[in-house]
């Protein structure tokens, strides 16, 4: 399962990469979001897959007993879904903003109207 | 946008969906949820309600300024930072009046990172949608 | 205690410099600090003599193991007494230099300040603290040297003392870093008292060439020898004390330091000696060519450097002895002689030898001062100088080779300093009137340090006993071993006495040649700057042709460098250590594998899609899948967050590409599949690493705390939570900080626009 998740990471990641290299502005956006997407997934596999119980102490227990799931994986991808959401309505509205200005998305274009 | 359907579906969902995002964040501490989750769920609501009956009226139904909320929220979590400084312990320390209720500092901070997370979803959606 | 009080005292002076610096009288009471200062090394001085050397151990940095430590031996303390007692007499002399000046109590300030770091480089017990009080003297030193920075030739020369020193500087740390992981200490006590041999370490070689290319940079050897003659420009009262007296022989300290740890290899003495020699040499023959008086005296600070750092190289009892003579003697006379440069220039205005002749009626103080200094230097006796010269001749003399066979190179530099010294110090008295003249007697303040500086040379020279004791302190700090000295005037008629005396006759002929020599001597210069200006040149160049080609200002070409980076650094891992063998995996389960599926079909989808709309629903698609897979690993939370978020980030995609019209291909065949082919190469190199890192099923340590504290110590059963807002709620904190920021943001962004569109 680790493979497939990490192949599954990997593509996110390649289109994401693909999509950060056309000159459209709003592919660049979604590329944006698909790398969000991989590095959540990435982290999270790199934390250790399994299949037991969630982080979560059974009512009347004081401690995990058995295997469970890394928490602190969790933690920290819990904020970065989050944040990267923040990020990427940031980064659409930026897009948003100059394509309201130059009147394109098209990357080149608009670095020969500012320059 | 205001399908009939949407308005009337939003209007079962909208308290359904306010108490499910409150659940979250007070079971949280405990169960999956809390002030991330809650927080969404929350904002979502709203941007449901915002679809079907237009952006005022969810504003309206609101009651506050969005952009108030993440004010709110970023000063709740900070004052819960700064209680134990009172009592001569370290910043964010958790202070535990009552356990058994569920009742302590960290909820306040929870609450806070719940308004904040409100806030900034429908801060953005509003504005944009105002667009 | 009372060391690092000393040392750390002018530090605590900075602020009431800089507000008494402002007013010359209250400037010339600053002086008084540092000659207390002065006395307290002297009576700690006494205490060392008799009680051995002192540590003091503070605090720094103690979970690395460093402490601010100091150590005052015969040899530290030697230098502190000169740092201290020749900065009184330099405050002093600056309060007039400067008076009138609007930023002299930021001169004073910064003098202190360096006073301060000087103090802490020669008291420090470990190269770490070392080497930040050294990288600080670097740093006042440029302050310094730019003061007036409204010139351009200040400003050049203070960038390039610090680019050279710099250097060094970071050859220091390097050399303290090696030196901690070869012996295991970094303190000079541990390290002298200690047995380990490090000469016999396999890093020794490395270790010994950075730490003398510290000490050379900063003592201005050739070839880095250049830029003490360039900071010239700065404030006469600092060429007195930074570029003659204290800091450029922060290098010699550094290698009197270093010697009973590093030296007496061939390594050390050898490279030691062939620096100093050509630097002796370059210096002396450079000095008679210059017509700045200034400059003049540089280039003999330079070749006593030199000849300071070969005797140091030889690292014998009576090298050590006369190197040590020599450096008390050199600093007293080129001192007061800077000093008097400096008057000539304030008071007559010109430091011109051309210009300055027939002066002493009119600074009689000034030429008595000039006189004894000059007199000291040219090695009369009677004079340190006198001492000092005729310790380097025995001590050369009795060295194995190549010692004896340096000495007509030595006599030779020392007839050109000789001659030099008269230029300096008794020329502009002398003779008839040149075109300088001063309106008004000299103030005292100007006056007086020059001629306490040069009675307190020639006073030594003439009851030279009086240093036996300090100077075998020192010179036993320095080998390591006892060294009986036994200063005195008169040898008996010895070959040195014969080599003295031909070279006072040789410095005076010299002298009467002074003109005609400054006319034709050849080659004026050795060109070595010219390594340093053409290195940078070239340095330009480099950074002129990279930089707009890695930086073209495209997002584009950007991405496209930093994953053909990434990717070759980890196939070149991969290439150079090999795959690790296959971990064990958790087995597949079909629906679970389907969902994958999904998102990468999903991921195709978005970078194949023609209409906004379906590359944000691909993404949506992608980032459902991905909280399917949080939801089938044990992660609730993780599922529940994604969930919502992917909803928004649809929504609010949807809000925004309204208005956006159809993707058109803008590139052509061959880009895209350039661009496809680098970033599947970029995916695959990632899912490769990510798949031996996450299978490798690492046990979880700080998780298994969390899970054992949660409900006992933070009353929460959910552990995420409890670690979002208990354990690491500082950090929660700042993201929900960073997500505020994000909002207003986005509002400021959509606020703009609306005014924009108000005012067409």
């Amino acid at each position: 399962m680790e493979l497939i998740l990490a192949i599954t990471s990997g593509a996110l990641y390649a289109a994401g990469f693909y999509l950060m290299l056309r000159r459209r502005l709003a592919q660049l956006i979604v590329g944006l979001g698909l790398l969000s997407n991989g590095t959540n997934l990435l982290i999270f596999t790199a934390g250790s897959l399994t299949r037991a119980k969630a982080p979560i102490i059974p009512e009347g227990q004081t401690a995990m007993t058995g295997p469970f799931a890394d928490p602190v994986p969790q933690a920290l991808v819990l904020t970065a879904i989050v944040i990267g959401f923040g990020v990427l309505a940031f980064a659409l509205v930026l897009a948003h903003r100059v394509h309201a200005m130059t009147g394109s998305d098209d990357i080149d274009e608009m670095s020969k109207v500012s320059g | 946008m205001t399908s009939l359907i949407l308005r009337t579906a939003t209007r079962v969902l909208m308290p359904l969906l306010l108490l499910y995002g409150l659940f979250l964040l007070l079971r949280g501490h405990n169960a999956p949820g809390g002030g991330f989750a809650g927080g969404l769920v929350v904002a979502a609501a709203y941007s449901l309600n915002a679809f079907a009956f237009g952006i005022p009226a969810a504003r309206r139904a609101l009651l506050v300024d969005p952009t108030r909320l993440i004010g709110t929220g970023l000063l709740l979590a900070l004052l819960s930072g700064a209680l134990p400084v009172l009592f001569g312990k370290a910043f964010l320390t958790a202070l535990w009046p009552a356990p058994a209720l569920g009742l302590g500092s960290p909820l306040i901070f929870d609450v806070g990172v719940f308004c904040v997370v409100i806030g900034v979803v429908l801060t953005m959606t509003f504005t944009l949608g105002e667009e | 205690m009372m060391i690092a009080t000393l040392a750390l005292a002018p530090f605590v002076l900075i602020p009431f410099a800089a507000r008494m610096g402002k007013d010359s009288r209250w400037a010339a009471i600053l002086a008084i600090f540092p000659a207390i200062l002065t006395l307290c090394f002297c009576i700690t001085m006494g205490e060392v003599l008799e009680a051995g050397p002192i540590t003091v151990n503070l605090p720094w940095a103690p979970s690395l193991g460093l402490m601010l430590s100091f150590y005052a031996d015969g040899l530290s303390l030697l230098f502190a007494i000169l740092i201290a007692g020749i900065g009184s007499l330099v405050v002093l002399f600056a309060s007039q230099d400067l008076k009138g000046d609007p930023r002299s109590g930021q001169f004073q300030a910064t003098l202190f300040a360096f006073m301060g770091s000087m103090l802490g480089v020669v008291l420090a017990d470990n190269l770490f603290a070392l080497f930040v009080f050294w990288e600080l003297t670097g740093f006042t030193s440029f302050l310094l040297i730019g003061y007036y920075n409204n010139r351009a030739e200040a400003r050049a020369s203070a960038i390039q003392a610090f680019i050279v020193t710099g250097t060094g500087g970071m050859a220091l740390l390097a050399a303290a870093a090696l030196l901690e992981i070869g012996a295991g200490s970094h303190s000079f006590s541990e390290l002298l008292s200690g047995n380990a041999d490090i000469r016999s370490a396999s890093a020794y070689p490395w270790i010994a060439l950075l730490v003398l290319l510290a000490a050379f940079t900063k003592s201005a050897q050739t070839p880095f020898h250049f830029w003490l003659p360039n900071a010239m420009t700065a404030p006469t009262p600092v060429s007195a004390y930074l570029h003659s007296a204290t800091m450029v022989k922060a290098g010699l300290y550094l290698v009197a330091r270093s010697t009973a740890i590093l030296g007496g290899t061939d390594l050390w003495t050898g490279t030691i000696v062939t620096a100093g020699t050509v630097t002796m040499a370059v210096g002396a023959w450079r000095a008679l060519a210059e017509t700045d008086l200034k400059k003049v005296l540089a280039f003999t600070t330079v070749s006593a450097l030199g000849l300071i750092m070969m005797l140091l190289g030889f690292g014998t009892d009576t090298a050590v002895t006369a190197a040590l003579v020599f450096l008390v003697a050199h600093a007293c006379y080129k001192g007061a002689l800077f000093l008097i440069a400096g008057t000539l220039e304030h008071e007559a205005g010109s430091r011109d030898i051309r210009e300055l002749g027939g002066l002493r009626h009119a600074m009689p103080l000034t030429a008595l001062g000039g006189l004894l200094a000059a007199l000291s230097m040219a090695g009369l006796p009677f004079f340190t100088g006198f001492i000092g010269k005729e310790l380097a001749y025995d001590a050369l003399l009795g060295q194995a080779p190549p010692g004896p066979a340096l000495l007509p190179l030595t006599v030779g530099a020392s007839m050109l300093l000789g001659a030099a010294a008269l230029v300096a110090g008794v020329a502009p008295f002398i003779g008839r009137m040149g075109k300088a003249a001063p309106t008004r007697p000299v103030p005292l303040a100007l006056s007086l340090p020059p001629i306490v500086l040069a009675v307190a040379g020639a006073a030594v020279g003439v009851y030279p006993s009086l240093l036996d004791g300090p100077v075998s302190l020192m010179a036993a700090n320095v080998t390591g071993k006892t060294v009986p000295v036994h200063l005195a005037l008169w040898h008996g008629f010895t070959p040195v006495l014969l080599l003295s005396v031909l070279t006072l006759a040789g410095a005076a002929s010299l002298y009467a040649f002074r003109e005609a020599i400054r006319r034709r001597i050849w080659p004026r210069t050795f060109g070595f700057e010219r390594l340093y200006t053409g290195g940078l040149g070239a340095l330009d160049k480099v950074s002129a042709w990279s930089v707009p080609a890695m930086q073209d200002g495209s997002l584009r070409s950007y991405v496209l460098i930093l994953i053909l980076a990434a990717t070759s650094l980890i196939a070149g891992v991969i290439a150079w250590a090999g795959l690790p063998p296959m971990p064990p995996m958790t087995e597949i389960r079909p629906a679970e594998a389907a969902v994958a599926i999904m998102i990468i079909a999903g991921a195709i989808s978005a970078a194949r899609a023609r209409a906004t709309m379906t590359a944000v629903l691909s993404l949506g698609v992608t980032g459902y899948g991905v909280a399917l897979t949080f939801l089938f690993f044990g992660a609730p939370d993780l599922a529940m967050t994604q969930f919502s978020v992917e909803t928004l980030t649809v929504i609010i995609f949807t809000l925004v590409f309204y208005h956006f019209r159809r993707f058109r291909s803008h590139s052509n065949r061959m880009t895209r599949l350039r661009d496809l082919s680098v970033s599947i190469l970029f995916g695959g190199s990632l899912a490769t690493v990510l798949f031996f890192v996450g299978a490798a099923h690492t046990p979880f340590g700080l998780g298994s705390y969390f899970a054992g504290n949660s409900a006992a110590l933070a009353h929460g059963r959910n552990i995420v939570n409890v670690i979002l807002v208990d354990f690491r709620a500082l950090d929660t904190l700042g993201e929900i900080t960073v997500l505020a920021t994000a909002a207003l943001g986005v509002r400021a962004l959509l606020r703009m626009s609306k005014r924009d569109e108000k005012k067409p």
